[in-house]
């Protein structure tokens, strides 16, 4: 009986866990080292709350976002998407472990800021989409499964202790 | 809703795509099977492999037809009708996919277009292959 349990509780905590391949690490690594998280946050931050106009409730205190112009030059914005691409690093250095390297950011999200989760998948597919504009057709096939992989593995992490 | 502005964009975006509509369709399949491997399910009958002459013709179809219908986006109705039919009741693809596929052609777009696929840009050719999209899935039920 106690073998069976064992490894029937070994197997479910692997379960949990999330593979990489090597393939897959060092594109995900290969694109963070290209990334200046100035720019890429404040133009994934900006691009989503244009491209996505209901995000911007989140947003209220943070100025003018009248139109794209302003939403571009807001320097709120600029610096919370610094912060948002630091926020990834994090979980780039915890790769095996993103569930709970991001339980207190998920905890947050949820209690204090209120964020429906269905928008951490709009800013990712904006994040993709500037890392592809940055990085054109460098960013192959292969590299955008890898960095949308690890982008759902994110996006999961952070919705986990909604209750 | 597209402003008549957006219209203008997105018909010049795809002008552009069409003497390369082979490459691009080809890109956007690949991208899409290649980070959504559900989606390969339904092209079980093609040499899906990269530069594989099935995948640009299949590329080049779909490219063809989103560029078509950018020229004159308020007749999408008139113009997608015989897609709709074909999509309901003879490909049967579940629509879910249809957003993979244009998020793939977002993200192609963005590779080729660099910086001058901006937000606005961005916002623009979302919502109209949302439409697109939509629009082709009508007839399904």
């Amino acid at each position: 009986m106690i073998p069976i349990l064992t490894r029937t509780l070994a197997k479910s905590s692997r379960a949990n866990m999330v593979e990489w391949t090597d393939e897959e690490r060092a594109a995900i690594s290969d694109i963070f080292s290209k990334l200046d998280y100035d720019e890429v946050g404040q133009k994934c931050l900006s691009r989503c709350l244009i491209v996505y106009p209901w995000t911007q409730r989140y947003f209220g205190a943070f100025g003018n976002l009248y139109n794209a112009e302003a939403i571009m030059n807001n320097p709120l914005i600029a610096k919370h998407g610094t912060t948002v691409l630091r926020g990834l690093e994090r979980a780039l250095n915890n790769m095996d472990d993103i569930k709970n390297t991001y339980a207190e950011l998920s905890v947050l999200h949820s209690e204090k800021l209120h964020v429906d989760p269905d928008n951490f998948k709009l800013l990712s597919d904006c994040l993709t989409i500037v890392i592809a504009a940055k990085m054109g057709t460098t960013f192959t096939p292969e590299y955008q499964a890898s960095f949308q992989k690890f982008l759902s593995v994110v996006v999961s992490a952070l919705g986990k202790q909604y209750h | 809703m597209l402003t008549k502005h957006e219209k203008e964009l997105i018909a010049k975006i795809w002008d552009k795509m069409i003497p390369v509509a082979s490459d691009i369709g080809a890109e956007c399949l690949l991208r899409m099977m290649t980070t959504f491997p559900g989606t390969k399910t339904y092209f079980a009958h093609l040499d899906i492999r990269p530069g594989s002459p099935h995948l640009r013709s299949h590329g080049k179809k779909i490219v063809l037809a989103i560029a078509e219908c950018s020229k004159d986006i308020s007749s999408m109705m008139v113009t997608l009708a015989p897609l709709q039919t074909l999509h309901a009741y003879k490909l049967r693809i579940d629509p879910c996919n249809f957003k993979l596929l244009c998020h793939c052609i977002l993200v192609t777009l963005a590779a080729h277009m660099g910086d001058e696929f901006d937000p606005v840009a961005h916002a623009a050719m979302d919502k109209y292959l949302s439409a697109f999209a939509a629009v082709l899935a009508e007839k399904y039920r």
